[in-house]
């Protein structure tokens, strides 16, 4: 027993002697070679780790801007799971004692925290993704970013009126019975945006189309976003698409063999049969603006927002088992139309409200308390979204779409 | 003959039950508990990463005492975690299975938000943050009684109900947040009064967590008098080894039970109201973030001791706080952290069992041989 015991102390006061040498090591930047040049270390903050398809996106293009602009592995940090609480503001603040001079983060609740941060340390770029208030705050370090992703929504809307028209030609379902469904997180302005773009794709080559919505009230949650997939089924629609980060919507359509539109992710792997395109952000350019404006000295966009000729906004797993003939083709089309300005996704003459066209509409653009919607936002024939701040504000009912 | 009788008659091990262990005896079981399970882990470690596990160990310290601003947070999660561990600990000593702290620190919270919503710009700071104070804790107490009123008058089941409150408790808070979100249908309140400050709690010498670091020191110190030299305190031991007893030498029973959730609520109010005000200065539903449950484990740990659960709920916070640093150290995801958490409870829950219980082995050779 004696012998158990002294081997037992000797072990614990070896491990104890390299826990606290170890612990005097300080962090270091690694040494900057070019004078000219800022030494760069980005730190990211996100809401859920890897399992999650929103997380999941960020966390791939981080590592994807890492490998194009050669950093090393102690210039980028990761952490994740951080809630939307002084959570987010103390790994904020830590990212920085670690020697971050770039913190992003990708929540939308994160963007308060965020704020906090950027107040208390003025000398480090604070930027964050979805939020709304970075040209209202005015702080020379804190900035927005998003994507006109309503583009590739509407493109990926295209492909599923092409779906559409080719059922109604095989005699699968009537003109009249070609509706979509559409499983939405919450009713807010992104998710509206969204729903409605992709809505005015599809209505833009299957005449007749139109689309329930139903809302989960989550951002993820896999039974809920299922519950709803079969809803919107058993309740006539003929394909699906979705924005809210689970599998549980493209995992309903296979089970039912309903053709589904993904967001984020090619979800093939869960849908081979009928997965048939998706849309999505990709957030490396913007991380390659921040770390490149930082290391050259160079302003940083307050109110970032990319599009589809940026390559910020992409659509991706194009299922030629389940598209209609053609589709690239005229996705190509489509999106070129798109990139040159000649076509505009909230044209005012493609849709109506309550029958009539709409000439005006004043958005919250600038958030504040009581939501009181501050800017004029349709001109020159059209609705201007994420133009007057990179998060979306179109959030019409328009006629066709029916909120279940 | 007779021999081999008693040879196959006698197990190979059995166990007895321990007098009581001398002290230091007890926490030399579990330290060696600790060191033995992060052998093991050591071990997981490399099978599993390929990482040095003294790194790993080393990133773990660094991340709970790496920088002051590191030990503050630990301090302040640690106190909070403690501070909910407190409230549940009248009610488990009474063998109440309250398993609803969650639902009761985040009311507590809500009354929190609701009075620095609507009151906290009007009101001066000295009137207001009693209020609200008073607030969290009638909200805290109301979900700690609505059960125990149910178990005194009807035996209903405490460990359900509850449960059930939780997710009451969730659902109101969602429903609240649809009329507080900002900006509209965003399903998030933000940070409340954020310009203004208004009806937050005060720092203390600048530093932001420190007020509520002190309370829930002198709430752990006022626990322990309660409940080791108070009456109250012994009618809680008493209801709690056993109701017949209770009933027979004349305590109230219903009363007991009553009053000791309401104690239990009241503290929850308090943890939320401190997470709110005190922290966040947000309501999630995710606010109170499950510590309502691991508070469970940090008082069962503690055997109910409040200066035991100092300890024990600082475990917990460093296994936490470590998990997130070795997950943002080495990139590894947060799941091979928990698997070491896991790993390192289970010894020491295992321990307590080694301090109860001794083993005794066959003896190897019969006295003849």
């Amino acid at each position: 027993m004696k012998k158990v015991i002294t081997l037992v102390l000797a072990v614990v006061m070896v491990v104890s002697c390299f826990m606290f040498t170890a612990c005097d090591k300080k962090e270091t930047g690694a040494p900057s070679n070019d004078a000219a040049k800022v030494n760069v270390k980005i730190g990211f903050i996100c809401l859920h780790d890897e399992n999650s398809t929103y997380d999941r996106n960020f966390i791939d293009a981080a590592k994807a801007a890492k490998e194009e602009l050669g950093l090393s592995d102690d210039q980028v940090m990761i952490k994740t799971n951080i809630p939307e609480s002084s959570e987010c503001y103390e790994a904020a603040a830590s990212l920085v004692d670690a020697g971050c001079n770039i913190v992003f983060a990708d929540s939308f609740g994160h963007e308060d925290f965020m704020i906090q941060a950027a107040k208390e340390f003025p000398d480090v770029v604070f930027a964050h993704a979805t939020g709304t208030k970075a040209h209202t705050e005015n702080l020379p370090n804190y900035f927005n970013a998003f994507a006109s992703i309503y583009e590739g929504r509407y493109l990926v809307g295209v492909a599923a009126g092409l779906k559409l028209n080719e059922m109604i030609e095989k005699g699968e379902i009537k003109a009249e019975e070609a509706k979509m469904g559409y499983v939405g997180a919450f009713p807010y302005a992104e998710v509206k945006s969204g729903y409605t773009s992709f809505f005015l794709g599809a209505r833009s080559v299957c005449e007749n189309v139109t689309m329930d919505v139903k809302f989960t009230n989550s951002w993820f949650d896999i039974a809920k976003e299922k519950e709803a997939a079969n809803a919107l089924i058993s309740g006539g629609c003929v394909l699906i698409s979705q924005h809210a980060d689970s599998e549980g919507a493209p995992k309903a359509c296979e089970e039912a063999g309903v053709p589904n539109v993904s967001y984020n992710l090619d979800t093939r792997e869960w849908g081979p049969n009928t997965a048939l395109i998706s849309s999505k952000i990709n957030w490396a350019p913007y991380f390659k603006h921040l770390v490149t404006s930082v290391q050259n000295k160079t302003a940083i966009t307050q109110d970032y927002c990319g599009g589809l000729k940026d390559d910020v906004v992409q659509i991706l797993g194009l299922n030629d088992k389940v598209a209609a003939a053609g589709t690239a083709e005229k996705l190509e089309e489509v999106k070129a139309a798109l990139i040159s300005g000649d076509l505009k996704v909230f044209a005012t003459d493609a849709f109506t409200v309550k029958g009539a066209k709409i000439d005006s509409y004043m958005a919250d653009v600038d958030s504040d308390e009581a939501f009181t919607p501050d800017t004029e936002v349709v001109a020159d024939g059209y609705f201007h979204e994420s133009e007057k701040r990179s998060a979306p504000y179109f959030d019409i009912d328009i006629d066709g779409i029916t909120l279940k | 003959m007779k021999n081999h009788e008693k040879i196959v008659r006698e197990p190979l091990m059995h166990v007895v039950k321990r007098d009581d262990l001398v002290w230091y005896k007890s926490w030399a079981v579990r330290l060696l508990a600790v060191v033995i399970a992060l052998i093991l882990c050591a071990f997981v470690i490399v099978l599993l990463t390929g990482y040095d596990p003294i790194r790993v160990y080393s990133s773990m310290i660094q991340g709970t005492f790496g920088t002051s601003r590191k030990i503050w947070n630990t301090l302040q999660r640690f106190s909070m975690l403690l501070c909910i561990s407190l409230a549940v600990t009248p009610a488990f000593k009474m063998r109440f299975w309250n398993i609803g702290a969650e639902g009761q620190a985040l009311v507590g919270g809500l009354a929190a938000a609701a009075c620095m919503i609507y009151f906290g710009k009007s009101l001066p700071v000295y009137l207001f943050i009693p209020i609200m104070a008073i607030a969290s804790i009638l909200a805290g107490i109301l979900w700690g009684v609505i059960p125990a009123y149910f178990k005194a008058k009807f035996n209903t089941n405490e460990t359900l109900f509850t449960l059930m409150m939780n997710y009451v408790a969730m659902q109101l808070v969602s429903f609240c947040i649809v009329f507080w979100e900002n900006p509209k249908d965003s399903n998030t309140v933000g940070v409340i009064n954020r310009a203004t400050e208004a009806g937050w709690m005060p720092e203390l010498f600048g530093q932001k967590y420190l007020l509520n670091i002190l309370i829930v020191l002198v709430l752990t110190v006022m626990m322990y008098i309660y409940l080791k030299y108070s009456k109250h305190g012994y009618e809680i031991s008493v209801v709690g080894e056993s109701e017949s007893t209770a009933k027979y030498i004349g305590i109230d029973v219903k009363k007991v039970i009553l009053r000791t959730m309401a104690l239990s609520g009241a503290l929850c109010g308090v943890t939320g109201l401190l997470l709110v005000a005190g922290t966040d200065h947000t309501i999630t539903t995710n606010t109170v973030g499950g510590m309502g449950f691991t508070a469970i484990m940090v008082s069962w740990l503690a055997k109910f001791n409040p200066i035991f659960m100092m300890l024990t709920s600082f475990l917990i916070i460093f296994l936490e706080r470590g998990a997130s640093e070795i997950a943002t150290v080495f990139q590894l995801n947060e799941s091979v952290s928990d698997i070491l958490t896991g790993i390192i409870l289970f010894f020491i829950i295992g321990s307590e069992f080694f301090i109860h219980y001794k083993i005794h082995f066959r003896a190897k050779h019969n006295k003849e041989a």
